[in-house]
């Protein structure tokens, strides 16, 4: 065949037809092949053709007319089904398109007919359509340059061209699974869009760029562009569309890039969602989830650098989820997405690429973490450490350092801002005596000023020591490596207050006699 | 059909208040809803990227009849609330609908319970459109446990879920994505029901607006932007705030429509226009023609902006309900006389309901943390003196 099975669309136009004839190729040259008991399907002609996915501008919904059969068709395998029963085939799905139903996989590449678990694979492309023609190209050959030995020209007579599936099933080893942050999101994700039609996520390239932080990747090809949406830079409108979609009943993920540019939709957050179960008397709730990267990065600067946990924690009305492990990562994120209140959900850039150990239960879809706990990370008498999101890494990390001079250090992972796990906290300090909050928000009116006035409140009489304050530093966040390491509590600062906690630092500055 | 539906929600708010009076002014000709007759709307539209539809509406005496009482009952709410407001009984803010009322009621007609409305903060005569009942709008006014918010939310935050009335929003513009949010849910869900989210001139110059009419016409949502125009943004006339005040025209790619806003007949025809455009086409803006008597909220006169003589020219020239008495006069539907009847019914109707509603109760103490979450997980929550006053979240 030639260059003409890459569609001619016509500029401007919504639709294509083309008919096909499709001849089954010889196996054997450039194959991958084991022998199976499944033959190519019969020589044939069906006509494809599509339109614009109502909802995109890039996918399109491809129908299939007239072809071959194959009864036996089975997972993974063949393809082209007569009549108008459409079959699509994404990785290791088959799909078919009833008439009124679209189907979920919008790929643009067709695979027709396959032999055990290698596929024939034709591509379609897309002319005269500008700029999305040149994704749909880059797409293109992204597959066609995946396939075994494919020229990069992408043309050519490759319609029977046969490549090697990948490998149809995940599967889990049982040794002890490790698990990163990102993947932890991303499960979490899609098990609970899979689990309850109702849940949809929306963003900043959350879908075709299969996520600024590579979060929802896969989703779009799972769910679909209804599902994933992906939305202009436009963050009060979206943020309001969340929240309008959630009073309707539907249970939005919204995605801010970073938990700075939540400040253009806050009104939406604070005014729109948290407020209108209250002020509406319980007839309007808002099961929404706000997630994305909250605090410093690496080197991004003073506006880029926020950690938004004490505004957002202020707000009654508001949940506001503060994973730090894998584990957090996945149970707190189903939790939101159940919750029928608003739920504010802080991640951590640099947090996204670690891995934790992970246990069967916490890969079971249905594992869910309950909001409004905190979890003791470690055990201690000594002095208590509470944190969240990365300086739990850093406490912990402290806590070794402090174990080495004989302080026993037990460290709280916070896991929920609001509502804050106050009666943990207190029945730590009742047992150490001495209490460091560390974060790494601004440190005027912060989470630790919170946690110290609930301590004072109802613990004043076990303190035996001030409680200490490790925070950001004061300041915009500076760019310079050296002034920005000082912006932001270290590792050592916190064993430096825990020190001074026990009573078993150097004396300070002023009163250095 | 939906004028009979949508007649007997209205009738509601009547008959639930004084069941012991029978408001039964009604004669032949007011339950016939078989008899058509043709209007001529005030204006033609002006459609800007659509074609406007035609000016001739049909009606018949049932709807003729309806529009007058409900109007008229509007209009009386809101004198009411007015007096209310200045013996203190309504407290904070109160912004009044008089003049405005053709807009929330051609809109009902044209539409049904299962299209989404969301509104600003002037949401007390469209929750009447709506279903909702003057006991709960008087009783939500004066702080009540009656009220339709039991009391918590107040002039701006009427809402009525059942009906698909989603408030009642006190910061300008921002029910405009809110709408649109609607709307992706309805097109989500695959519905045949579109959202009409209603904003003023002053809004209408908001950037959150213009960023989710952008993402309605990407994803051709059926959202339905109605700018009720009053030319004034509180004190702001609107060639001080809008380089171009020609509102339908400010979606751009977007068709926009102007309507009269004073005509009952000619909002219906726009709406029914729209709902039927949005279901196939994506957004439209439907800028109404219209004018508040009152001033912006109950603290402001209202006179210092505009003079004395315009408001009393429109009240002359454009008022909806004076409209359709001419109307209903002109085909007989009603005597002079049985107009002025029904007027003083609902009178008496409006007087009822705001002497049940002053006997309502002030919401329970307790009801201070009610409602945070629907879902608290026994957190607590404290009062001004956490040592004093505590709660559980349930």
């Amino acid at each position: 065949m030639d260059n003409s099975q890459f569609i001619q669309f016509p500029p401007g136009s919504a639709k294509f037809k083309r008919s096909m004839r499709y001849v089954p190729r010889d196996p054997g040259e450039d194959l991958d092949m084991e022998d199976s008991e499944h033959s190519l399907p019969p020589e044939g002609e069906f006509h494809l053709f599509g339109e614009r996915h109502p909802m995109s501008l890039t996918r399109f919904v491809v129908a299939c007319e007239g072809g071959v059969e194959d009864s036996d068709a089975e997972h993974g395998s063949v393809v082209v089904v007569t009549g108008v029963a459409f079959v699509v085939m994404a990785e290791h799905q088959i799909r078919t398109l009833d008439g009124e139903r679209a189907p979920n996989n919008f790929e643009d590449e067709i695979k027709l007919g396959a032999v055990d678990r290698t596929f024939v694979s034709l591509s379609v492309g897309f002319e005269g359509l500008g700029v999305k023609e040149e994704k749909m190209w880059g797409i293109l050959r992204q597959k066609v340059g995946g396939a075994s030995g494919l020229s990069s020209q992408g043309l050519g007579n490759h319609m029977l061209r046969l490549r090697p599936v990948t490998s149809a099933m995940r599967s889990y080893s049982s040794a002890t699974k490790e698990m990163t942050v990102r993947d932890a999101l991303n499960s979490a994700l899609d098990e609970e869009m899979a689990a309850d039609p109702n849940v949809f996520v929306m963003g900043e390239e959350v879908g075709e760029y299969q996520g600024a932080y590579k979060i929802t990747k896969g989703l779009l090809d799972k769910y679909g562009p209804e599902r994933v949406v992906d939305t202009p830079i436009t963050e009060a409108g979206f943020a309001g569309i969340g929240v309008g979609s959630a009073y309707h009943g539907l249970k939005p993920v919204i995605e801010f890039m970073t938990f700075n540019f939540s400040m253009q939709a806050i009104d939406h957050v604070i005014n729109s969602a948290a407020k209108s179960n209250y002020m509406s008397a319980g007839q309007i709730n808002v099961p929404i989830v706000f997630r994305g990267p909250n605090g410093p990065a690496a080197g991004v600067g003073a506006q880029h650098s926020q950690c938004y946990g004490a505004w957002y924690g202020s707000v009654p009305g508001l949940k506001v989820l503060v994973p730090y492990s894998s584990e957090d990562a996945r149970g707190l994120l189903k939790a939101a997405i159940r919750d029928p209140d608003p739920v504010v959900f802080l991640e951590n850039e640099l947090l996204y690429g670690e891995s934790f150990p992970v246990s069967a239960e916490v890969l079971d879809s249905s594992f869910c973490l309950p909001i409004g706990k905190a979890k003791i990370e470690r055990e201690g008498k000594d002095v208590t450490i509470t944190a969240f999101s990365k300086m739990v890494g850093y406490a912990l990390k402290a806590a070794e350092i402090l174990e080495k001079d004989g302080i026993n250090a037990e460290v709280i992972n916070l896991r929920s801002i609001r509502p804050l796990d106050r009666a943990t906290i207190n029945a730590s300090v009742r047992k150490t005596n001495r209490l460091v909050t560390v974060e790494e928000g601004f440190p005027q009116h912060g989470i630790g000023a919170e946690i110290c006035a609930s301590v004072v409140e109802d613990s004043f009489g076990y303190l035996d020591a001030p409680v200490e304050r490790i925070a950001g530093a004061d300041v915009p966040t500076p760019y310079a490596a050296n002034l920005e390491r000082m912006a932001f509590p270290q590792i050592e600062d916190i064993v430096r207050a825990a020190k001074r906690a026990c009573y078993r630092s150097a004396p300070m500055a002023a009163s250095a006699s | 059909m939906a004028l009979t539906r949508r007649s007997s929600d209205l009738l509601k708010p009547l008959t639930t208040v004084s069941s012991s009076v029978s408001f039964l002014n009604r004669r032949l000709f007011s339950t016939d809803d078989t008899t058509t007759i043709t209007v001529e709307t005030s204006v033609p539209f002006t459609g800007h990227n659509c074609e406007p539809p035609s000016r001739s509406v049909d009606t018949t005496p049932k709807e003729l009849m309806n529009f007058f009482t409900d109007m008229a009952l509007m209009r009386r709410m809101e004198i009411a609330a007015d007096s209310l407001y200045k013996s203190k009984l309504i407290r904070g803010f109160c912004h009044l609908y008089d003049g405005q009322e053709a807009v929330s009621i051609g809109m009902e007609a044209a539409i049904t319970k299962q299209d989404c409305i969301i509104t600003a903060y002037r949401d007390h005569c469209l929750f009447l459109g709506r279903g909702g009942t003057l006991l709960e709008s008087f009783s939500e006014l004066m702080g009540r446990k009656a009220g339709c918010s039991n009391g918590k939310g107040g002039s701006m935050h009427f809402y009525k879920k059942d009906a698909c009335f989603f408030g009642g929003h006190g910061i300008v513009g921002a029910q405009v994505p809110l709408g649109c949010g609607l709307a992706f849910a309805q097109k989500y869900r695959k519905e045949d029901h579109v959202t009409f989210a209603m904003y003023g001139d002053g809004a209408a110059n908001q950037g959150q607006l213009f960023e989710a009419l952008n993402m309605a016409a990407l994803w051709d949502l059926p959202a339905i932007l109605v700018c009720e125009n009053n030319h004034y943004g509180m004190g702001t006339a609107e060639w001080r705030a809008a380089k171009s005040p020609a509102y339908y025209k400010r979606g751009d790619y977007v068709p926009g429509l102007k309507v009269d806003g004073m005509d009952a007949f000619a909002v219906k025809q726009a709406c029914k226009f729209a709902k039927e455009h949005v279901l196939k086409n994506g957004p439209i803006i439907l800028e109404m023609d219209t004018y508040r008597y009152h001033g912006h909220s109950m603290s402001d006169p209202g006179s210092t902006y505009r003079t004395r003589d315009e408001i009393s020219g429109v009240r002359q020239e454009r008022d909806p309900i004076e409209r359709i008495r001419k109307l209903i006069l002109a085909h007989d539907l009603a005597t002079e006389k049985e107009l002025k009847d029904t007027e003083k019914q609902i009178r008496k109707e409006v007087d009822d309901a705001i002497a049940q509603a002053k006997e309502s109760p002030m919401p329970e103490e307790a009801e201070l943390f009610t409602n945070v979450y629907r879902k608290g997980y026994g957190v607590e929550s404290f009062g001004a003196d956490r040592k004093e006053l505590r709660a559980t979240l349930p």
